[in-house]
C-alpha cells in the first residue's frame, strides 16, 4: 500500500504526528499493534500542569488533538499557580482514560486521508539510504517517504517490579523489540531511561472521610478555546500524606527494589521519583503528599499521584495501607518500573529528523521525553515535518523564542538528555512572551501558514485578530491621572496623560478605571490587559530575540569538524559533534560551551567561509 | 592556516627585538633561515642567513614552541634579535619570501590564542591592556585580568545568582503542587541574597575604572585666557608641546600630551581659555571643547583667579607667581611658577595623592568600562527583586543579571564583542 506518511505507533506522540501530517494534505497511516488501545493514557490520568498545559494550548493552536480530547474527558479541572503571573499559570485536567481515546479515535476516525492500520512494524524499509516504508509481521509492507517513529517505550522495554521481571512497554502489552534490534543495527545512537507508575487502587475500599478534598476550578475555562463549555460532571479529586509507619515499610523493601539492588541502571526523572527515592533522598522529610486522582467517570480506579513504585507487592500492600484513609484500600494493579530504549535526540535535527536516514522522524518518549504532553508536541511537529518531506511542503523549525515547542526541540536537538526530560517554565527563557494564555496569538498565524488548520479555526483566527484591533484602539485612548483618579485609580495626581494601555502598567490600575467596557471575549481581553501589563518587560527581550535571531543567523556549514577546531576540550568536542550545532546561536547554547570555545568555533567558521 | 610573524616586543630601535612566528610553517621557516632546529623550549645561539642569498642575517637566540601548548595555540617560534631597525627589517623581508608566511595583522596574535581556545575574551581584553602597560600599575592591573581574575569573579557572581534563581524556580515550577511549599516563605531570603550581591558587584563596578591606569588620568589645564596653561603644560611635560605667547587666546584647541610621573600615567589636556566674550567663532568652538574636556576630567588643574567650577578632583593653582603683584596667593589655590620651578614639585605632590584614589588599587580585580556596564546593570537588576512584588519579574530580574554576566565573559553578541577587542589591539600581539 503506498502512502506520503507513516507513522508508527498510537499514542499522544503518534495521533498527533498521524493527524498532523493528514491536516497538510498528506495520505497518512497510522501502525499500532492494537487499535483499540489508540490514544491510551498510559499513566497518570491528567493532562496539562506548569509548562505542559502551555506545550497542550500550543498543540491545539494548531488544531492538534489533545486539548480537545482533555476536554471531552475531562472531569475535574485545575488552574495551577492562580496566585502567580499569568506567563506561569498552568491549565491542567484530570481525564476519564476511556473518554479520553475514545475522542482521540473519533478525531482519528473523521480526520480526511488517515488511515489506522493495526499490525506490528517489524523492520524499516530503506532504500538508496533513504527510507522507503515499513514491513508488517504479517509480510505487508506500506510504502511511504516519510515515517515517524512514536514507539514510545515498546522499543526494548522492560519491565520492573521487585524481583519480578517482563518484556513490554505496557502491562499486558509486547513490546517492539525486533525493530529495536533494527535500530540498534543502524548504528543510530541509543541510550535506555526508565520511568514508573504507582499501583492502582480500587475508590471503593478508600476511606474518603479522611481524605481532604480538592474540588474542580468554579472558573469555567477550558484546555481548548473551542470547547465551549464543561461536558462532563466534574469529581473532586483527594490528598492525603506517607507518614513514618509508610516510610519503614519502604525502608523495610529497599533491598527488594530493583532501582537499588542494581537491576535498572537508567536513569529516571528527578521531576517524578518513585516514592522509594523520595524515601532515600529526602530521609528527614515526615511525609510526602499524595494526590488521589479519579481515572473516569464509570471506573472506581484511582490513581495516587506521588506513589511511582517499583518495589515488589508485599511492600506495595504495606505501604498504601500505612497512609490515613487507605487503611483499607486494594490495590488493583501494582505499580512497576519501566526500563526502555531511547534515540539519543542529538542525531535529530530541529525538524525532529533523522539527517542520517533522510525520511525517518522521531517524536516522543523514542526521543528520551515523558509525558502526554511533551510526545503530543513532538508529534505535531514530526507529523508537519514529515508531511513537507513527503510532500515537497515547507518544513516547520521552531523557534525559542516563539514556543514552548520550540524550547523543547531545541532542548533535545541541542542538549540532548540525561533522565527523561520534562517541560518547565523554567526551560523557556522567553517565558514572559509565551503563555498559555497567548498560544493562539502566537502561533495561529504559524498553522495557517502551513496549512494544518481546519475552516473553524481559520474563522476563530479572523475574529480574534478583529477583536484584538478593537481592543488595540480602545486602549490608545489617552486618560490623565485625573480621570483614573475620579475612576477610582489609586493613582497619584502628577497630571499626566497617558495611553490607556500605560496606565495598566500601575499597581492596582484595572480596565474599569479606564472606563473601557469589552462586550467580546473575556480572555481576549485578559490576554491584551496581560500583554500591556509585561510590555515594558516584553520590549526588553524583544532586543534579546534579535539578538538571539542574529547568532542563529550565522551558519556553520554541515561538514563543520569539531574535532578539528584547536582548543575544545574532549567534553566540548563530544558535545557539538553530537548535536551538531547549525548554527552559532545553537552552538552558544549547548551545555558547557565556554566564550573561549565560542569564540573560537566563530572564527573557524569565518575562516572556512572566507 | 597561513604562518604569520611579526616584531612582538616594541617598536626598534631597542636592544633586543622578539621576532614572533606562529603557525604550521612556523618551525620549517626557522630551519630555512637558522640550518637546525633547538629542542623546543630551550633557547640556543643561531645563526640567520636569508635562505635564498645565504647572506647572514643576524645571530640569535631561538626558542620553539610546539602547539597546541604555546601562547597561540599552534606551532611557535621566537628568534630574539639585535634590536636595530635594519637588522629587524631584514629578517622581515627573508621571512616574507617564504611561501605561506605572512606578516601579523593587528591583534591576530592574540586572536589565534583565542580561535584556539588558549585564552577567553575577559582574558584577551586582559592581554590587550598588558601588551599597552607602561607603567608598573598597569602590568598588574592587567596581568590580573589576563590570568583571569575577572573572569573568576564574574563566575563567582554567576554562581550565586543561579543559585537564588533556583530558588525562584522552585516556587514557579513547583510551587504549588509538589512538596516545595512546606517551610517559611523563602522571598525575604531571596530578597536578601539578592541585595546581597548587588552590593559587592557595586564595590567591585566602583572601583576606578581600569582604563584611567590604561589611558592615563585625564589631567585638564582650565582657566581664563592667557593664564599660563600652555606654559604650565610645558612645564609639566617637559618639552615644548604647546604654543606659548602673550597673547590671550593663543591655545585654541585642545593639546593632549601624555606623561608618566611616578609609575603612573596622566593625559595632560591644555584648553582654549574660558573667555566670557568670545573674539570669533573658532575661539567660542575652543571654548566649547574646553567644556567637554572639563566634563571628562579626572583632575582639573584650575589657574582662573575665581574659584574653581565644582569637581571632586580640582588643584587650584595661584600661577605665574614669581610676577610682581602676584606673590600673595589665595589660600585655597597652591603658588606655581613655570618660569621658575617654584611649586611645581609641590603640584605633582598633590596629583600623585589625588592619583591613589582615582586609580584601580592594585592587586584587585579592576574591569573595564564594558564590563562595569554590564556588571552595574546586572547589579540593578538584582536590586529591582528587593521591590518586586511579582514572583515571574523576580525570576526576570535574575535572568537578566545572568545575561550580563554572560556577557562579560563573552557569551552574548560575541561578533561585535570580538570587532571592538581586536580593533585596539597593535601589531604582533
Amino acid at each position: 500500500m503506498q502512502f506520503d506518511v507513516i507513522v508508527i505507533g498510537g499514542g499522544h506522540a503518534g495521533t498527533e504526528a498521524a493527524a498532523a501530517a493528514a491536516r497538510r494534505g498528506a495520505r497518512t497511516a497510522l501502525l499500532s499493534f492494537d487499535l483499540s488501545k489508540v490514544g491510551a493514557m498510559s499513566c497518570n490520568p491528567a493532562i496539562g500542569g506548569l509548562g505542559k498545559g502551555h506545550l497542550v494550548r500550543e498543540v491545539d493552536a494548531f488544531d492538534g488533538l489533545i486539548a480537545r480530547a482533555a476536554d471531552a474527558a475531562a472531569i475535574h479541572y485545575r488552574m495551577l499557580n492562580r496566585s502567580k503571573g499569568t506567563a506561569v499559570q498552568g491549565p491542567r485536567v484530570q481525564a476519564d482514560r476511556t473518554r479520553y481515546a475514545a475522542a482521540i479515535q473519533s478525531m482519528l476516525a473523521a480526520q480526511p486521508g488517515l488511515t489506522l492500520v493495526a499490525g506490528e512494524a517489524e523492520a524499516l524499509v530503506l532504500a538508496g539510504g533513504q527510507i522507503a516504508g515499513v514491513t508488517l509481521a504479517d509480510g505487508t509492507t506500506l510504502s511511504a517517504r516519510a515515517v515517524v517513529i512514536a514507539t514510545g517505550t515498546f522499543l526494548g522495554g522492560r519491565i520492573f517490579r521487585g524481583e519480578e521481571r517482563e518484556t513490554g512497554g505496557r502491562i499486558g502489552e509486547a513490546s517492539a523489540t525486533r525493530l529495536a534490534e533494527q535500530m540498534r543495527a543502524l548504528a543510530l545512537p541509543m541510550a535506555r531511561l526508565k520511568t514508573g507508575t504507582p499501583p492502582r487502587l480500587d475508590g471503593r475500599s478508600i476511606d474518603w472521610a479522611r481524605i481532604e478534598q480538592q474540588p474542580s476550578d468554579a472558573e469555567p475555562w477550558t484546555m481548548s478555546p473551542l470547547t465551549r463549555e464543561r461536558l462532563l460532571p466534574q469529581l473532586h479529586c483527594g490528598i492525603t500524606r506517607t507518614n513514618a509507619a509508610t516510610h519503614d515499610a519502604i525502608r523495610s523493601g529497599l533491598d527488594r527494589s530493583p532501582l537499588f539492588s542494581g537491576a535498572i541502571d537508567a536513569q529516571g526523572p528527578r521531576y517524578c521519583p518513585s516514592i522509594e527515592d523520595k524515601i532515600h533522598r529526602f530521609g528527614d522529610r515526615d511525609g510526602h503528599q499524595i494526590f488521589l486522582e479519579p481515572e473516569g467517570l464509570d471506573t472506581h480506579l484511582i490513581y495516587p499521584n506521588g506513589m511511582s513504585t517499583s518495589l515488589p507487592v508485599d511492600i506495595q500492600v504495606a505501604m498504601v495501607k500505612s497512609i490515613p484513609g487507605l487503611g483499607r484500600a486494594e490495590i488493583v494493579t501494582p505499580g512497576y518500573a519501566v526500563e526502555y530504549d531511547h534515540v539519543d535526540p542529538r542525531a535529530l535535527n530541529a525538524m525532529l529528523g533523522l539527517p542520517q536516514i533522510p525520511g525517518i522522524f522521531c517524536a516522543g518518549q523514542i526521543n528520551g521525553t515523558t509525558g502526554y504532553e511533551e510526545a503530543a508536541g513532538q508529534g505535531l511537529a514530526a507529523g508537519i515535518n514529515a508531511a513537507a518531506h513527503a510532500c515537497d511542503l515547507a518544513p516547520w523549525v521552531l523557534d525559542r523564542a516563539t514556543s514552548y515547542l520550540g524550547v523543547m526541540i531545541d532542548d533535545l536537538v541541542l542538549q540532548g538528555v540525561t533522565e527523561p526530560y520534562r517541560m518547565l517554565t523554567a526551560r523557556a527563557e522567553f517565558r514572559l512572551r509565551l503563555r498559555a494564555d497567548n498560544a493562539e496569538t502566537r502561533l495561529g498565524p504559524i498553522g495557517a501558514e502551513l496549512g494544518c488548520l481546519g475552516a473553524d479555526r481559520l474563522e476563530r483566527l479572523a475574529r480574534r485578530q478583529e477583536a484584538r484591533d478593537r481592543l488595540d484602539a480602545m486602549f490608545s485612548i489617552t486618560l490623565t491621572s485625573t480621570q483614573l483618579q475620579a475612576n477610582g485609580a489609586p493613582v497619584g495626581q502628577d497630571g499626566a496623560r497617558r495611553p490607556s494601555r500605560e496606565w495598566l502598567r500601575f499597581p492596582g490600575v484595572e480596565t474599569g478605571h479606564l472606563g473601557i467596557a469589552w462586550d467580546g471575549d473575556p480572555a481576549m481581553l485578559a490576554e491584551f490587559v496581560e500583554d500591556a501589563r509585561y510590555a515594558p518587560y516584553l520590549e526588553r527581550q524583544e532586543a534579546e530575540v534579535a539578538a538571539l535571531r542574529g547568532n542563529d543567523n550565522v551558519r556553520l556549514g554541515d561538514d563543520l569538524d569539531f574535532a578539528a577546531i584547536p582548543g575544545l576540550s574532549n567534553e566540548m568536542i563530544e558535545r557539538l559533534s553530537s548535536a551538531r550545532p547549525e548554527t552559532l546561536g545553537a552552538a552558544s547554547r549547548i551545555r558547557g560551551i565556554t566564550p573561549a570555545a565560542l569564540s573560537a568555533i566563530l572564527l573557524q567558521a569565518r575562516k572556512r567561509a572566507a | 592556516m597561513s604562518t604569520i610573524f611579526a616584531v612582538s616586543s616594541g617598536a626598534p630601535p631597542a636592544a633586543i627585538a622578539i621576532m614572533r612566528l606562529s603557525g604550521p610553517g612556523a618551525f620549517a621557516a626557522v630551519l630555512d633561515l637558522a640550518g637546525s632546529l633547538p629542542q623546543p623550549r630551550a633557547a640556543a645561539l643561531r645563526a640567520l642567513r636569508d635562505p635564498a642569498t645565504g647572506d647572514l642575517l643576524d645571530r640569535a637566540l631561538v626558542l620553539l614552541f610546539p602547539g597546541p601548548a604555546s601562547a597561540t595555540g599552534e606551532d611557535l617560534a621566537e628568534l630574539h634579535l639585535h634590536g636595530g631597525r635594519a637588522v629587524v627589517r631584514a629578517v622581515e623581508e627573508s621571512l616574507a619570501a617564504i611561501p605561506g608566511l605572512c606578516a601579523a595583522e593587528p591583534g591576530e596574535f592574540t586572536r589565534r590564542a583565542l580561535a584556539n581556545g588558549r585564552i577567553d575574551l575577559s582574558e584577551a581584553e586582559g592581554l590587550g591592556d598588558l601588551l599597552m602597560a607602561e607603567t608598573e600599575a598597569q602590568r598588574r592591573v592587567a596581568i590580573r585580568s589576563a590570568e583571569g581574575a575577572v573572569r573568576r569573579e564574574v563566575e563567582g557572581w554567576t554562581t550565586r545568582a543561579l543559585g537564588i534563581s533556583a530558588q525562584v524556580e522552585a516556587l514557579l515550577d513547583h510551587g504549588d503542587e509538589d512538596d516545595v511549599a512546606a517551610g517559611p516563605d523563602p522571598l525575604p531570603g531571596i530578597r536578601a541574597a539578592a541585595a546581597k550581591l548587588a552590593d559587592e558587584i557595586a564595590i567591585v563596578a566602583g572601583r576606578p575604572p581600569v582604563e584611567r591606569l590604561r589611558d592615563g588620568l585625564r589631567v585638564v589645564l582650565a582657566g581664563p585666557p592667557n593664564a599660563g596653561k600652555s606654559t604650565l603644560l610645558n612645564a609639566l611635560t617637559g618639552r615644548d608641546a604647546a604654543i606659548v605667547s602673550d597673547i590671550a587666546g593663543t591655545t585654541r584647541d585642545r593639546i593632549e600630551a601624555p606623561v608618566v610621573r611616578g609609575g603612573v600615567a596622566y593625559l595632560l589636556t591644555d584648553t582654549a581659555g574660558l573667555n566670557a566674550a568670545p573674539g570669533d567663532a573658532i575661539e567660542e568652538i575652543g571654548i566649547a571643547r574646553t567644556r567637554d574636556a572639563l566634563e571628562a576630567a579626572d583632575i582639573i588643574l584650575w589657574l582662573g583667579d575665581d574659584p574653581p567650577p565644582p569637581h571632586p578632583a580640582t588643584i587650584w593653582l595661584h600661577a605665574r607667581a614669581d610676577e610682581p603683584g602676584r606673590a600673595a596667593a589665595r589660600d585655597a589655590a597652591l603658588p606655581i611658577s613655570a618660569a621658575t620651578g617654584a611649586g611645581i614639585d609641590a603640584l605633582w605632590h598633590r596629583l600623585a595623592e589625588l592619583s591613589q584614589a582615582l586609580l584601580p588599587p592594585p592587586d584587585m580585580v579592576a574591569l573595564n568600562a564594558r564590563q562595569r556596564e554590564l556588571s552595574l546593570s546586572a547589579a540593578a537588576a538584582l536590586r529591582a527583586i528587593g521591590t518586586e512584588p511579582d514572583l515571574l519579574l523576580v525570576a526576570e530580574h535574575l535572568r537578566t543579571a545572568l545575561r550580563a554576566f554572560d556577557a562579560i565573559t563573552g557569551r552574548a553578541g560575541v561578533e561585535a564583542m570580538l570587532d571592538a577587542l581586536f580593533g585596539r589591539f597593535c601589531i604582533g600581539k
